[in-house]
């Protein structure tokens, strides 16, 4: 917590524009409030009277409630807009939106998008930070941090691993967003999946495809699957899930193949039978809940470093 | 009145020469060009001159292809602003596309817009009509009617026609009438819910991708269709490598294909899009630094025969929102010369042959007036100072809109005054004040 380093960001856009100091940084504060969520009292004052808006315009339980949880535990006050029940559904435009919220003077707005880069317009308007909370295809910069954080929690390190990312890559906020935080971190990534559902070019992320998914396992630290969205699939993609729980999907048998002391990340919400068998999901390797613990450590500490002046006297 | 443009460089693509001359001008036509100082005015003549010294003079611009958004959108654009945009951009006739609301599929909105131009008395609008109902690809508007109302050419620009066999019966059908049919081609299978070119950008971004292929397939149907046909067809701005080279393949073969491409283009790559810049997005979509290389061979080799702006002016309404709900499309008219004149300085054309892409060839695939500096022919003309530079200032567009992304460009080349039948309908040049 002491260190000399300095954290210069008023938002968070994306994990192409933290430094892998930023990350240590965050990292060594997030190990603290880790330490604090296991307190009888989980909250601290660190933050009272600053502002939080959720600003969600997508369905989102896992990041919102996540994103709420590190702001009580630091005592900032949150507001929460979600889709339904703002003006949006009447017409009014992002910016207008935006606009109106600042009128109100937030510390910082936390916004969920279906549209890749809608927080960036949102940022060109107002004065409050920006934390980009999932932004259609293109990012989900604290879905990355916590992932990386649980790897290097569980591996030590995050350099020299191999890491697998499975399943729709294209459509993907969580893989991109990953990709680039791992290489970042000198990880090396390959991606695997249905071939309709990987980048036209992917290799230009910096990652190699391997389709077979067998081939794909062998010899990895860190197995990341991804949701396969049902909602949005036509029959274009892939023919159905039976046939994805067959080719694509990740059971017993295919894990095998990966390094003995392998770890399973999944940014949830599962499909069980489909991505992934339920023996693995909650098998020994599965990491998946870590995530979420360390969601709420990471937001905490992402939240504390743009908007709490950088004084740690409550933290010691 | 006789008109003296007098010490000006005439750059006349028909016979590509360049050549000092005189100008004079009477009744809107061009009565003489003379050698300078052969002319020596009648002492009580009223002459008005015009000095083109250390200019070039050049036919009137012209672009086959704008979206003036009148009738419908004229919170956009009318034919007015538009026409005034066109004239600072030394453009002294254009074709405006049939996207309007309504429509213009019918004789009565042909005859609304020419309406509208002859009071916006600037330029000449030559408008094109649809080639389907209501754009439906389903069946023909009336060519006939349409061409005798004032229409020019047919073409669904913005909705291209999906129906192959609707596409082959409209070039048999508007070749028999001299209409020109003129194609935006792109399956719109391939570039479903698509707001950019696909590669290494839109996988960075995660915006859906419109692949090159998309475009590359109905310019291949198109050419089969003049094939099969032996009717001519226009291929609207052509943006990708694989287009220019089937272009060309077209061409060997002596079918009757033409193309245009549109300053950004060959101005402009995917990378414009990196900070989701709305103004960077356009249909097609901006491509990859290679096609952009391909687009200028096909200009310099004569594939491409045509520069056109597809001017679409947008308001901050459709702009200023989020990138994949952002309208496609730019304003172009008042970029586009200085723009086709870098290409010149960058030794991918001569000057001639630019000032042929803005005037000769789209005067000749229209069948229109223009494009040549001919003694009887109409005087419209445009005076460019090849040297003056500024920077584009979003304030400065005579355009209703602003959607450009060369906004704080510095550009090189400008018109300084276009003509219209003799007429002057834009004088940007204080030592022709007097004009």
């Amino acid at each position: 917590m002491e260190s000399m380093y300095r954290f210069q960001h008023r938002g968070l856009l994306g994990i192409e524009q933290l430094s892998v100091s930023d990350i240590h940084l965050i990292f060594d504060t997030a190990d603290v409030f880790r330490e604090i969520s296991t307190r009888d009292i989980k909250e601290v004052p660190t933050l009272r009277g600053k502002t939080i808006v959720n600003f969600f315009f997508e369905p989102s339980t896992r990041t919102k409630t996540s994103f709420e949880m590190a702001a009580k535990r630091l005592s900032a006050d949150t507001l929460n807009f979600s889709v339904s029940d703002s003006s949006m559904v009447k017409g009014e435009t992002l910016i207008d939106t935006a606009r109106n919220l600042q009128a109100m003077n937030p510390d910082l707005i936390v916004i969920r998008h279906p549209s890749s880069g809608a927080p960036y317009l949102l940022a060109k308007y107002v004065e409050a930070g920006v934390i980009n909370a999932g932004d259609g295809m293109h990012e989900h910069p604290t879905q990355a941090l916590l992932d990386l954080y649980t790897i290097k929690k569980k591996k030590g390190r995050i350099k020299g691993l191999r890491v697998v990312i499975i399943g729709d890559i294209a459509h993907s906020r969580v893989a991109r967003s990953n990709i680039i935080g791992l290489r970042k971190m000198g990880a090396q990534v390959s991606v695997s999946g249905p071939p309709t559902m990987i980048p036209v070019h992917a290799e230009s992320l910096g990652v190699k495809v391997v389709f077979d998914l067998a081939k794909a396992l062998k010899g990895k630290d860190v197995v990341m699957l991804l949701r396969i969205q049902l909602e949005r699939q036509s029959g274009m993609l892939f023919p159905g899930t039976r046939e994805y729980s067959t080719f694509f999907g990740l059971n017993e048998d295919l894990m095998k193949g990966a390094k003995k002391e392998a770890i399973i990340m999944h940014p949830g919400p599962i499909n069980r039978g489909v991505e992934i068998t339920s023996k693995v999901a909650d098998g020994p390797y599965s990491v998946i809940l870590d995530q979420v613990t360390n969601g709420v450590a990471i937001r905490m500490a992402l939240l504390y470093l743009l908007i709490g002046g950088g004084k740690d006297d409550h933290l010691d | 009145m006789i008109t003296w443009i007098k010490g000006g460089r005439i750059v006349d693509p028909r016979g590509m020469r360049e050549k000092n001359l005189d100008i004079l001008i009477n009744k809107g036509k061009i009565d003489r060009l003379l050698p300078p100082g052969a002319f020596h005015p009648p002492r009580d003549s009223e002459i008005r001159q015009v000095d083109a010294s250390g200019m070039v003079v050049t036919p009137g611009l012209i672009d086959m292809h704008v979206h003036f958004r009148e009738p419908g959108e004229e919170y956009k654009e009318t034919i007015a602003t538009g026409s005034k945009a066109a004239a600072a951009g030394g453009f002294t006739a254009v074709a405006c596309m049939a996207n309007t609301k309504p429509i213009n599929d019918s004789r009565s909105v042909t005859e609304f817009i020419l309406d509208r131009a002859r009071k916006a008395n600037l330029i000449r609008v030559y408008p094109v009509a649809a080639i389907s109902k209501g754009m439906r690809s389903e069946s023909l508007t009336e060519f006939g009617d349409l061409k005798q109302a004032g229409a020019v050419a047919v073409s669904d620009d913005g909705r291209p026609v999906t129906n192959s066999e609707l596409m082959r019966r409209a070039l048999e059908y508007a070749a028999f009438f001299g209409l020109q049919v003129i194609s935006h081609c792109q399956d719109l299978d391939l570039s479903n819910r698509g707001v950019m070119h696909e590669g290494a950008i839109s996988t960075k971004l995660g915006l859906i991708g419109i692949p090159a292929a998309g475009e590359e397939v109905m310019v291949v149907r198109e050419i089969l269709l003049a094939k099969l046909t032996g009717c001519p067809v226009h291929i609207a701005h052509v943006s990708t490598e694989g287009s220019v080279a089937f272009i060309r393949q077209a061409k060997e073969q002596g079918i009757p294909v033409t193309a245009e491409t549109a300053p950004h283009y060959f101005s402009l790559d995917h990378r414009a899009v990196m900070d989701f810049d709305t103004n960077a997005k356009m249909y097609p979509p901006l491509r990859e630094p290679k096609d952009v290389e391909a687009v200028k061979k096909g200009l310099s080799g004569g594939i491409i025969d045509v520069i056109a702006t597809d001017h679409a002016p947008h308001s901050p309404l459709e702009k200023d929102v989020e990138f994949d709900k952002a309208a496609f499309g730019i304003i172009g008219l008042e970029t586009s010369l200085p723009l086709t004149l870098q290409l010149v300085r960058d030794g991918v054309m001569d000057l001639p042959s630019a000032i042929a892409k803005l005037s000769y060839n789209p005067a000749t695939i229209l069948s229109v007036k223009g494009g040549t500096i001919e003694e009887g022919k109409e005087a419209d003309l445009t005076v460019i100072d090849l040297n003056k530079e500024y920077v584009v200032h979003e304030e400065d567009f005579n355009s209703k809109s602003h959607n450009s992304p060369f906004i704080g460009w510095s550009m090189k080349g400008k018109a300084m005054l276009t003509m219209v039948g003799g007429r002057i309908v834009w004088n940007s040049d204080e030592r022709n004040s007097g004009c």
